[in-house]
């Protein structure tokens, strides 16, 4: 079975990153790109049984740092 | 003073550390990454800049977990003596000894360069060699260095006077300038400046030898 995470800075925390592709769009020409937040995605193969909650500690413990950044998990 | 400065792949600033806290007169072992303890009796546990495990996930997250940092945690907790420079500094964040995150810092490029620091009033047997107010240069390198914490931390590092170091000009957007911080027991100090690279004439200058001498002062006493 599979899961992915999704790994975001959290609201408020500045995303100099995102900031950076929103200046690119706009220079490319694409109006009205109003905000742009990067994150990123990691992907589990997981035995099966493995439960949402352990991927959830997983999160907490190692894959996203909850001081700024914000997950969600699709199982 | 038995100092430890713990090694990883992708530190590059162990030997630097090492040479720093010699020079002070400080007895160092180095201490791989995959130990699992401490040498017996270390005082302090100096943690180098570099990139461990090439920033994978986060900087310093891989580090953090790393079977000696448990040993290292440990250590903190006793009340034992950890410095983290750079990398150093990302590592204590990730393990939650010092409060707060590093972010990819604001204009997004590396940067490498001298800066100037206000040493903040903060009791710290760090600062011993340093004057509150007083301004330093130390070089900075890094690509993430953009020190983060909520506004009720902040207030909290205030009120605690837990702030050590200061950038006078904020090169990497960080929140209200910090360049450095000491844990609650003001024992653990995470800084993004290099003072070992400002710790002999040949550096250039000679503004982070202090810090080490302090140090050792500070624990020859205890």
């Amino acid at each position: 079975m599979k899961a992915k995470v999704y790994v975001m800075l959290k609201e408020g925390v500045l995303d100099p990153q995102g900031a950076a592709v929103q200046h690119a769009l706009g220079a490319l020409g694409f109006d009205g790109v109003e905000g742009v937040r990067q994150g990123k995605v990691i992907e589990l193969d997981l035995a099966t049984g493995t439960t949402e909650a352990t991927v959830r500690e997983m999160c907490e413990k190692l894959l996203a740092n909850t001081v700024i950044e914000s997950y969600r998990i699709e199982m | 003073m038995h100092a430890a400065v713990i090694v990883f792949p992708g530190s590059n600033c162990d030997r630097d550390l090492a040479v720093a806290l010699e020079s002070a007169g400080a007895k160092v072992s180095m201490v791989w990454h995959k130990d699992t303890d401490l040498p017996a009796g270390v005082d302090m546990v100096g943690i180098p800049g570099g990139f461990s495990f090439g920033d994978y996930l986060r900087c310093g997250a891989i580090a953090a977990n790393s079977p000696i940092c448990r040993s290292v945690v440990a250590h903190a907790e006793r009340g034992g003596y950890v410095l983290g420079v750079c990398n150093g500094f990302q590592v204590l964040t990730e393990t939650g000894l010092l409060p707060g995150a590093l972010r990819r810092n604001g204009n997004l490029k590396y940067i490498c360069k001298p800066v100037e620091l206000r040493v903040e009033d903060c009791d710290t047997v760090y600062l011993r060699g340093y004057k509150p107010g007083q301004v330093i240069t130390v070089p900075i390198a890094h690509h993430d260095g953009n020190y983060f914490v909520d506004d009720a931390k902040l207030a909290q590092l205030r009120d605690e006077g837990r702030i050590a170091f200061s950038y006078v000009n904020n090169p990497n957007g960080s929140v209200a300038d910090i360049a450095g911080v000491v844990s609650k027991n003001r024992r653990v100090l995470g800084m993004m400046p290099h003072p070992e690279r400002m710790a002999e004439a040949a550096h250039g200058g000679t503004d982070g030898k202090a810090m080490f001498d302090g140090l050792m002062d500070a624990l020859a006493l205890a």
